[in-house]
């Protein structure tokens, strides 16, 4: 029987062979090594993400989302809905908190999913993996495990938006929160300050607005490098697309010299806890990891 | 005061068609105008409007300027605004309710990107239940038609090709990809939902 059970929901960009395949990839290798049983909710949906708002409105939105919930609920009683991605983690909690607040609300919402035969009872947690680890496990917990320290490289912790703002972690700041850089640290990394750990990557704006969105990520990266990052790790999967994907369009456009590797928490700490650059996902990365892969393959 | 598609139970009164119809509405008269989300959008050099400016103008009764402003299309969804207001404005959600409810009415401005964008994600993700990254990418780039697509494309053919080495972007999707078990059911639930807000919002879907 494994240490923790978890009603898990990847979302759609964690899934195989989709943009945040390496996350997933990376989330199961430190799971088993902390002993954490991710149990994938059965036929899960699409979360809406913030940029369903314009044609979903506000019901269908809940309503899919609580979808959900009624089928980890029905398969997974009694466990927490637990996301990775930060778009996902803040429609689930979101929901979850409208629907408490509002009878109304969730009068309707039952009433649409009695279409397909569901009902949601209120009694899942939807919480972030982040939490999971630093509430459940705990840093002397997450550092148990370490083998391999990721001495020398130094780390910009980029929280980005949603992991942080409107919940954040418990006890964190909005402007400087602190976990990211913990993580770091207990894996052996360095953190160094960073100026723009909170600051928005453009979101899905990266898509429909890449000018305007590329000046936020050029300062992210640029940052970066100025505070004498070797990598940037993130725990956000549209952070690290934006982040990662967009500086070979930056550098063709602007002339900039741009080749920082960004990573997610879960893959340092994977490599720090024995596991190979496949396990961590590394093979995944754009712009390749070598001093992770390195240290991942002695 | 323009009253197009406007239900007939608000005329004239645009703050209270905006508490009754929109996401969070009810919450736009506890703004104190003391511009601190102004100050806050990431994007914000690029808005016509700031949050609290549109605030204003619903109190002002300003319902077209508002409803056709393309400002709350620029909010990125970063959540700086909600953190920072001094009156606990759940302002992100406001911006995105206006966005929705201008987009349904008709009213929106045409050919906004990140509208376009919007829709199509949606219609992506309601069509088997998971977003199909690959489809909704090319949707993306061909939606000014095809010449304009093939050259967005090739532009981009760099991060396309890295993804696919990378294993991160899935050509067999252009075939269907991810897809629930229970398609019916998911999309009873959608269509259920979007005909009881229709209802409480008097519009017909
Ligand atoms: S920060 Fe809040 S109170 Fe201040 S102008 Fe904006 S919405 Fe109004
Ligand atoms: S959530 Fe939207 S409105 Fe609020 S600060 Fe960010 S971009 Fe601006």
């Amino acid at each position: 029987m494994a240490k923790k059970n978890i009603a898990f929901y990847p979302g759609c960009s964690s899934q195989r062979k989709s943009s945040a395949a390496n996350y997933l990839v990376s989330v199961q290798s430190m799971c088993d090594k902390l002993d954490i049983a991710m149990n994938e909710i059965p036929d899960w949906n699409c979360c809406g993400a913030s940029i369903g708002y314009a044609e979903g409105g506000e019901l269908p939105r809940v309503a899919i989302t609580a979808r959900n919930f009624a089928l980890a609920e029905k398969h997974l009683p009694g466990q927490d809905v637990v996301s990775t991605c930060a778009a996902c983690w803040l429609a689930n909690r979101e929901t979850q908190e409208r629907l408490e607040a509002s009878p109304h609300l969730r009068a309707e919402t039952n009433e649409a999913l009695g279409a397909a035969g569901l009902s949601y009872q209120g009694n899942t947690k939807a919480r972030h993996m982040v939490e999971v680890l630093i509430e459940d496990i705990g840093y002397e917990g997450l550092k148990a495990p370490v083998v391999k320290s990721l001495e020398g490289i130094k780390f910009a912790g980029y929280v980005g938006c949603q992991t942080n703002r409107p919940f954040g972690i418990a006890g964190e700041s909005f402007e400087n929160p602190q976990y990211l850089d913990k993580m770091v640290e207990l894996a052996g990394g360095e953190a160094v300050p960073y100026d723009q750990k909170v600051t928005c990557c453009g979101g899905a704006l990266a898509f429909s607005e890449p000018e305007k969105s590329q000046k936020q990520i050029r300062d992210i990266v640029e940052s970066a490098y100025d505070h004498g990052a070797d990598m940037i790790v993130t725990p956000c999967p549209l952070c690290q697309a934006n982040v990662e994907v967009y500086q070979s369009e930056i550098n063709k456009k602007q002339g900039t010299q741009f080749n920082m590797p960004v990573l997610y928490y879960s893959q340092l700490l994977t490599v720090a806890y024995g596991g190979t650059a496949a396990e961590a996902g590394l093979d995944g990365q754009i712009i390749r990891a070598s001093r992770l892969e390195e240290i991942a393959g002695k | 005061m323009t009253t197009a598609n406007q239900p007939a139970a608000y005329r004239n009164d645009f703050l209270k068609e905006v508490e009754a119809n929109v996401e969070e509405g009810h919450m736009v008269k506890m703004c104190m105008q003391c511009g601190v989300c102004a100050g806050s959008c990431p994007l914000g050099s690029h808005w016509e409007h700031s949050p609290q400016k549109i605030f204003m103008m619903i109190r002002a009764g300003k319902r077209e300027e508002v409803l056709t402003s393309d400002a709350m299309w620029m909010c990125t969804s970063c959540y700086n605004c909600i953190a920072r207001c001094p009156r606990k404005l759940p302002i992100t959600h406001i911006m995105h309710g206006l966005a929705n409810y201008a987009h349904r009415l008709g009213l929106a401005p045409k050919g906004q990107p990140t509208r376009d964008f919007a829709v199509m994600f949606w219609n992506n993700l309601t069509k088997t239940g998971r977003v199909n990254e690959l489809k909704l990418t090319l949707g993306h780039y061909f939606k000014d038609g095809i010449g304009a697509g093939i050259k967005k494309g090739l532009e981009m053919k760099g991060v396309g090709l890295g993804l696919l080495k990378a294993k991160r972007l899935n050509p067999m999707e252009i075939l269907g990809g991810h897809k629930l078990q229970d398609l019916a059911g998911f999309h009873a639930i959608v269509a259920k939902a979007r005909e009881i807000e229709d209802r409480r919002r008097g519009l017909s879907s």
